[in-house]
């Protein structure tokens, strides 16, 4: 893969049936470039989790990834309340999400930590009052 | 031990994913929490659990588990059905709680 592949997705607000749509699409793009399970298990659950606080705090945004050969980076950027506290966001059980979210089974505190957990790289720009951008990465290990 | 064997040996309702059914089953997952059971459940599990909306079948294709069990006979609505059958996921029903509904995977592994 000497070119890189890029996709682009808008995420719908406050449309829970349709969010991971955009990640179901990058995971069947991944089987069929034939990347490693576990590379696409940890993009699609990364991106995912972005999807649905997209969905839960944003009312939607945008998505980009790129495919490269090394790695797949996926940068999502919304235009949202923003994040206040990123070091609390990305403590694992803190959540502003609100009960009908919690209902559906969202909501645990456990979006940033995931997405952390499951790439190599990931960067958040958040301002308050204009929106957030999160940059994640996930290396293709080389055979 | 297949999804197919598990619902044959249990005698659980297919609800959808019939195309699903010959994939085999390589442990057993609990979770209600779909932000916990994203990241958690493993790759080929039966996930039982009593969350039945759209949202549970995203999880359950992300996570690459091989079925999902619908524990205490929840119902799901027509869209989560539809999801599951478009998504190829086995949806099963069990009328037993979580715990249980677990525990009679195990023993149908086992026997």
């Amino acid at each position: 893969m000497s070119q890189k592949i890029i996709m682009n997705f808008t995420v719908p607000g406050d449309d829970f049936t349709r969010a991971g749509e955009a990640s179901s699409a990058v995971k069947r793009a991944l089987k069929q470039l034939g990347l490693n399970s576990d590379v696409i298990r940890r993009v699609a659950i990364a991106m995912y989790e972005g999807e649905i606080n997209m969905v839960i705090h944003a009312n939607g945004g945008e998505i980009v990834v790129e495919i490269g050969s090394d790695d797949v980076q996926m940068i999502l950027t919304d235009h949202g309340p923003g994040i206040q506290d990123i070091a609390l966001a990305m403590r694992e059980g803190y959540s502003t999400a609100p009960d009908e979210v919690r209902n559906l089974g969202f909501g645990a505190g456990m979006g940033l930590p995931n997405m952390k957990k499951y790439t190599d790289e990931m960067t958040i720009d958040s301002i308050v009052g204009q929106g957030t951008t999160v940059r994640m990465v996930v290396r293709v290990p080389q055979s | 031990m297949t999804v197919r064997e598990l619902t044959e040996k249990t005698g659980w309702a297919v609800l959808a994913g019939q195309d699903a059914l010959s994939r085999e089953i390589d442990g057993i997952y609990c979770c209600d929490m779909l932000s916990i059971a994203m990241g958690r459940a493993p790759a080929d599990s039966a996930w039982v659990t009593v969350m039945a909306n759209v949202n549970t079948l995203a999880v359950a294709v992300l996570a690459d588990v091989a079925c999902v069990i619908l524990a205490e006979n929840v119902r799901p609505d027509d869209a989560t059905v539809a999801k599951a059958q478009e998504q190829n996921v086995a949806l099963l029903q069990s009328g037993m709680p979580v715990y249980e509904t677990a525990r009679r995977v195990e023993s149908a592994r086992d026997h």
